[in-house]
């Protein structure tokens, strides 16, 4: 499904991604762990199409496409989902409406019928349910006076809402605690399925015990620089990245 | 052979634009400039009593000597060359084929001119629950739906045919919200004014329509001078929306309306207004000078005006919707959405001066600037002594597109007793490119992004709009920002 080689990214000016190569297939979940400062959200922000992120090396290819060639829209439309460690206000923006322009903008893209406000409506009360939100969120505006973890559930519902072929979850886990994480995560595990791909993007192992990554992937210096099993998140917690990486984050 | 078609700047200006064009139709004139005998001939023209002529004529020799002295009003932040008040004809009219009265007798040009505009007049393509005043350069073509309103008593009709058929309300009214001396434009207009509307709710009865003047300028180096009154008697309740639009021109065309609104005791006028008279072109060349002077009084207790503007329009805005709380108790309300764009200017705000008890104002201003565009917020709260216990709760806010924009927020507050409280608040803001991001990360267009973003931040204004106009409003700001942002 997602195809990524050579990777090489600078953000103002600065080289941060230096040749990260990674496969994904449908079905698959995995997870991409590393220090502070190692290009992780870069590798996220730069697959999405952020303005900004300039890709100057490499290849990736979505589902047979050439996605570097798409604008971020496309991308979305094509099945891509970002969820946003820091998601944004919209002042005035019910989410409804928001969420909904962006669905049939999808569903325009793959030749289907645009959905109208009541059956829309239909839709998103039973999303609601996959992340244990209250509807009435919904009819708030984009993410003004949401709390931390209710930004994250947000996230997660218009991740529901969308059905991305390939969800990317930057640090879902942050300023959560026990109990909405664990709400978050059985909305994300019930999302799993054979056709959908999930990168968890992750500093903490946390997140991992209760969204069990089929592969991790440990990115340091903008490149990776271990890979194993679910087994190695927790060699990661026990070690630290220090006692995993060794040197190798400081070279090149 | 053909030749291959050439994009003209018109034709590229014309796609922004969708009410640019001009309609044919034979026109009958007053002699161009501004004199005693042009004031004379539009009194003979309209058939008006010796009361109107004189107050014309005390109207006229005032804006004289305010012209002869240089008193302009300089202090607004737009930036426009000396108007020339003798090159511009202000009386200009379709050429009745014979005399009005009835749509059957109106020129099919005019009539497909406002159906062409989606103000339908002919009686089975009207809008249903709204009725409406058509105004065609100095003239009202028709008032739709008079026989149901006057079932409930309402009077809505042309200036014009009021000072024919209700004299004596016109007479009682006129002049006594925004008197002719009150400023430079206000005295042109009462020397000059043509058509506009005229509405009078009797007591206690709720108007059952939405009423709505759509004001047209179709003529050439006309000037377009209308004077609505609207009178709420006790308990009444209306609510009136008004939309303009104008040919696209090279030179710039005066528009100076004056607008009355009275509200007696427990009286409630909403008045909206959709303002998209021609801006111009992408250079600033051409486009409507739009000074205008618009007050309410709320003269009963516990009475309400509410004014609600779109300005998308115009050259040049000039206009602060005012609000004079006398009765005890009574309400005054201000929601603004304001957008210049390429070279626009505007200089736009409400006063709201408290003289009653218990009065309280909500002003509530959304500036959006693009392009060249220069937005300026001007405001004043007045709280006099008497008025014990006044409220005001102001929020200004601006929206910058690009890096060429202005906006400006100049608030004046003046309180003169101890028990009022006056609240202000303003931000200034640009369209972030996070959210634009977020917004096409989740499937929109960048396009679709700023424009719903936009739409946002003007939300509080838009949902005080009656339903059908809220919608348009949301489309013309699109139409308007096409281009502008990218």
């Amino acid at each position: 499904m997602l195809d990524i080689q050579g990777l090489h990214a600078t953000v103002g000016g600065t080289e941060i991604l230096k040749g990260v190569d990674l496969r994904v297939a449908a079905g698959e979940t995995h997870a991409i762990m590393g220090p502070n400062g190692s290009g992780k959200s870069t590798l996220a922000y730069v697959l999405a199409g952020r303005p900004g992120y300039e890709v100057t090396q490499g290849t990736v290819t979505f589902d047979g496409k050439d996605m570097l060639a798409m604008p971020v829209e496309e991308r979305a439309r094509a099945g891509l989902f970002l969820s946003f460690q820091s998601p944004i206000e919209i002042p005035g923006v019910r989410l409804d409406h928001f969420l909904r322009a962006g669905y049939n903008e999808t569903r325009k893209a793959a030749g289907e019928a645009e959905f109208d406000v009541l059956k829309f409506d239909r839709l998103i009360k039973e999303k609601v349910g996959v992340v244990n939100m209250d509807y009435a969120f919904t009819k708030r505006f984009v993410n003004q006076g949401f709390s931390g973890g209710e930004r994250k559930r947000n996230e997660v519902l218009q991740m529901a809402v969308l059905e991305p072929k390939l969800a990317i979850l930057d640090e879902v886990d942050s300023g959560l605690d026990v109990d909405a994480l664990r709400e978050v995560a059985e909305g994300i595990n019930s999302l799993r399925s054979p056709d959908r791909a999930l990168i968890l993007v992750t500093h903490y192992q946390r997140v991992l015990s209760y969204v069990v990554p089929d592969r991790v992937h440990v990115l340091a210096g903008g490149r990776f620089v271990a890979e194993g099993g679910k087994e190695l998140a927790l060699e990661i917690e026990s070690r630290g990245y220090d006692g995993l990486v060794g040197g190798t984050g400081a070279s090149g | 052979m053909t030749t291959p078609e050439k994009t003209t700047p018109q034709a590229i200006a014309s796609e922004e634009y969708k009410y640019g064009w001009t309609t044919e139709v034979e026109s009958e004139t007053a002699p161009p400039g501004l004199s005693e005998e042009v004031i004379r001939w539009i009194a003979a023209k309209k058939n008006e009593p010796d009361w109107l002529l004189e107050w014309r004529l005390k109207a006229f020799h005032h804006f004289e000597r305010l012209l002869r002295e240089e008193r302009t009003p300089e202090w607004a932040m737009i930036h426009y060359p000396p108007i020339d008040y003798q090159d511009i004809i202000y009386w200009s009219a379709p050429k009745a084929k014979v005399e009005l009265g009835s749509l059957d007798e109106v020129d099919q040009e005019i009539l497909d001119t406002f159906t062409k505009l989606g103000i339908p007049i002919e009686e089975q393509k009207r809008l249903s629950g709204v009725a409406v005043d058509a105004v065609f350069d100095s003239v009202s073509i028709a008032t739709t739906a008079k026989d149901t309103l006057a079932k409930h008593g309402v009077i809505f009709s042309s200036f014009s045919e009021a000072v024919q058929e209700h004299p004596e309300l016109v007479k009682k009214y006129l002049g006594s919200v925004v008197p002719y001396s009150d400023n430079f434009y206000a005295a042109l207009n009462a020397a000059v004014f043509s058509d506009g509307s005229f509405v009078y709710i009797p007591k206690g009865v709720r108007c059952p329509l939405e009423l709505s003047t759509y004001f047209r300028i179709n003529a050439a180096g006309t000037g377009q001078f209308e004077r609505t009154l609207l009178i709420a008697e006790e308990g009444a309740y209306v609510s009136y929306l008004e939309g303009c639009s104008a040919p696209m021109r090279d030179e710039n065309q005066l528009h100076a309306a004056v607008v009355e609104l009275v509200a007696m005791d427990n009286a409630e006028i909403k008045y909206a207004t959709v303002q998209n008279w021609y801006p111009g072109d992408e250079e600033g060349k051409g486009g409507i000078y739009n000074f205008v002077t618009k007050r309410g009084a709320c003269r009963g207790v516990a009475s309400k005006i509410s004014w609600t503007q779109v300005e998308t329009g115009s050259a040049i805005t000039w206009k602060y919707p005012s609000v004079i709380l006398q009765g005890d108790d009574s309400i005054g309300e201000f929601y603004s959405v304001a957008l210049t764009k390429a070279h626009q200017q505007a200089d736009t705000g409400t006063k709201m001066i408290h003289l009653g008890k218990n009065t309280s104002s909500t002003i509530m201003s959304k500036g959006i600037a693009a392009g060249h565009g220069s937005n300026a917020y001007r405001g004043l709260v007045q709280i006099m002594p008497n008025a014990a216990n006044a409220k005001n709760y102001t929020q200004c806010d601006s929206l910058l597109i690009g890096d060429r924009s202005a906006a400006h927020t100049v608030p004046y507050i003046e309180v003169r007793n101890n028990s009022s409280s006056v609240e202000h608040e303003a931000s200034t803001s640009k369209v972030s490119d996070d959210q634009v991001f977020y917004c096409q990360q989740r499937g929109l267009s960048g396009e679709d992004a700023r424009s719903l973003i936009i739409n946002g931040f003007c939300k509080e204004v838009f949902r005080r709009l009656p339903m059908e106009f809220a919608v348009e409003a949301n489309r013309l700001l699109e139409v308007n920002l096409e281009g502008a942002i990218g």
